[in-house]
């Protein structure tokens, strides 16, 4: 299975990838997921109090939202190099902006999916009796758990993509290996950049699904349905 | 932070604001390879979004609806800067027009998912009402469908130059001219006042492109559409 780029280097070679699968290409891969997955965590430990506080008070929303969509534009790698002020060449300069992402993507969510519980939902949970603390956990984030998902799902995959620029500031997982194949001595060699982006894109692909799943576990009195809505493929 | 402050004093180096390695002649290509590739995705992508949203009604409207947004959702998990550099690496085709491929390609899902998702989703109200006044079917698209849309359409356009803008950042590495030079060529100089002017030219690029579109959300789209979308 090899299809031909110029000069007759061919896209992809077997025999690197069967060196390399447990030496360059397994420490990229784990380095990648410790990139991705931590970001993940740190944003949405921070968006969900946030988010809380902002559906909580309203006032509050429009300079957070304004700030998060500012924030949202940013280029990761303008970013990270500012972070390597901070931080310096270490994994923290590449997880730290990657977690303000998931933030500016994941607070419009919390606020969007406790928005969308309907008003007498919540007053019948009143009348039940339901005190602030009971009611939020047994009632209104189950309902706002699809958008708040959904967000998650984006979040994550567009981490898993963005890590790899962090390559050319020399912390970057498999984008290690794109950085590799282009400064390959004596020429550039297709076969590592090719390697990086489809694992890359499995990995996105892996980690979208198994979010769909815990979805579907989380809430299994309703079918998760297949399209999602747009304004969430937008952001 | 002190070696952001540090960095500050990058702006005034000697040649700073002038020459082909000049603060000016950097933005200016960074904004040449960023509209030019703006340009031909909305070329593409805006008649593509209208038309199929305005036939949402049968099969292929159906299939054609799945597939571009399943075009979106895969285009967020493809890494830019690998698509950068295997299209470099693999392609012949001179210098500007293979970097511009992969630009395009990221830009174009944003403004087709939410140019259709935009038209399709106008209330049938609405479009009945048009058709009921006598307008045929490019009217209620140019007059009622795409008004309505343009708030989603708007965003969509946002989303793709913001992407374009830090992808030909990105693009410095295989060779591209513009800001991404500074941070590329710094990070190989081990020089991090370039980088961090680099990078701080670049943010300053990036919001206000933003804040462009914001502006323009105030000025194009109508005063009803916007009290609409307020009041929701």
């Amino acid at each position: 299975m090899t299809a031909f780029g110029t000069g007759g280097e061919p896209l992809l070679r077997w025999s690197y990838v069967r060196d390399n699968y447990d030496g360059v290409i397994w420490e990229a891969l784990k380095e990648h997921l410790v990139l991705s997955f931590t970001p993940v965590l740190l944003g949405l430990a921070i968006a969900l109090p946030l988010g809380l506080a902002c559906a909580r008070w309203r006032r509050l929303y429009p300079p957070v939202l304004a700030a998060t969509s500012v924030l949202y534009a940013i280029p990761a790698i303008g970013l990270f190099v500012v972070f390597v002020a901070f931080t310096g060449l270490t994994y923290t300069t590449v997880v730290v902006p990657l977690a303000l992402y998931t933030l500016s993507v994941l607070v419009p969510s919390v606020v969007d999916g406790l928005r969308s519980v309907p008003e007498h939902v919540r007053q019948s949970a009143v009348a039940m009796g339901f005190g602030p603390l009971r009611r939020l956990v047994q009632v209104e984030l189950p309902i706002a758990l699809p958008v708040l998902m959904g967000g998650l799902r984006v979040a994550t995959v567009a981490n898993i993509s963005l890590v790899s620029v962090g390559a050319l500031i020399g912390i970057g997982g498999l984008g290690q290996l794109m950085v590799t194949g282009m400064k390959w001595p004596g020429g550039a060699y297709p076969t590592p950049i090719v390697v990086a982006i489809v694992l890359i894109v499995v990995l996105a692909l892996l980690a979208d699904l198994l979010l769909l799943l815990l979805q579907r576990f989380l809430m299994p009195w309703e079918r998760v349905r297949r399209s999602r809505r747009p304004a969430e493929v937008t952001r | 932070m002190n070696a952001l402050w540090n960095a500050l004093g990058w702006f005034g180096g000697a040649g700073r604001w002038s020459g082909s390695d000049g603060i000016p002649n950097r933005i200016a290509e960074h904004l040449w390879y960023s509209l030019l590739a703006f340009a031909i995705t909305v070329a593409i992508a805006l008649p593509l979004g209208l038309l199929l949203g305005h036939l949402r009604r049968g099969r292929p409207a159906a299939v054609s609806g799945f597939l571009v947004l399943s075009s979106a959702n895969a285009a967020r998990a493809l890494p830019t800067l690998g698509l950068l550099i295997l299209v470099v690496v693999v392609s012949t085709a001179g210098d500007i027009v293979p970097i511009l491929v992969p630009l395009v390609l990221l830009a174009v899902p944003p403004v087709l998912v939410n140019t259709y998702a935009g038209v399709q989703q106008v209330e049938a109200g609405l479009r009945d009402a048009a058709e009921g006044m006598g307008m045929r079917g490019r009217q209620v698209l140019f007059q009622v469908e795409l008004p309505v849309a343009l708030p989603l359409i708007l965003l969509g356009l946002r989303t793709a130059l913001i992407q374009i803008v830090s992808t030909a950042t990105i693009a410095a590495y295989v060779g591209l001219g513009g800001l991404g030079r500074y941070i590329v060529d710094g990070y190989s100089r081990q020089d991090y006042d370039s980088m961090a002017g680099g990078a701080i030219l670049v943010i300053v690029l990036a919001v206000l492109t933003q804040a462009a579109f914001a502006a323009l959300h105030r000025f194009a789209v109508s005063p009803g559409v916007r009290r609409r979308a307020a009041s929701d």
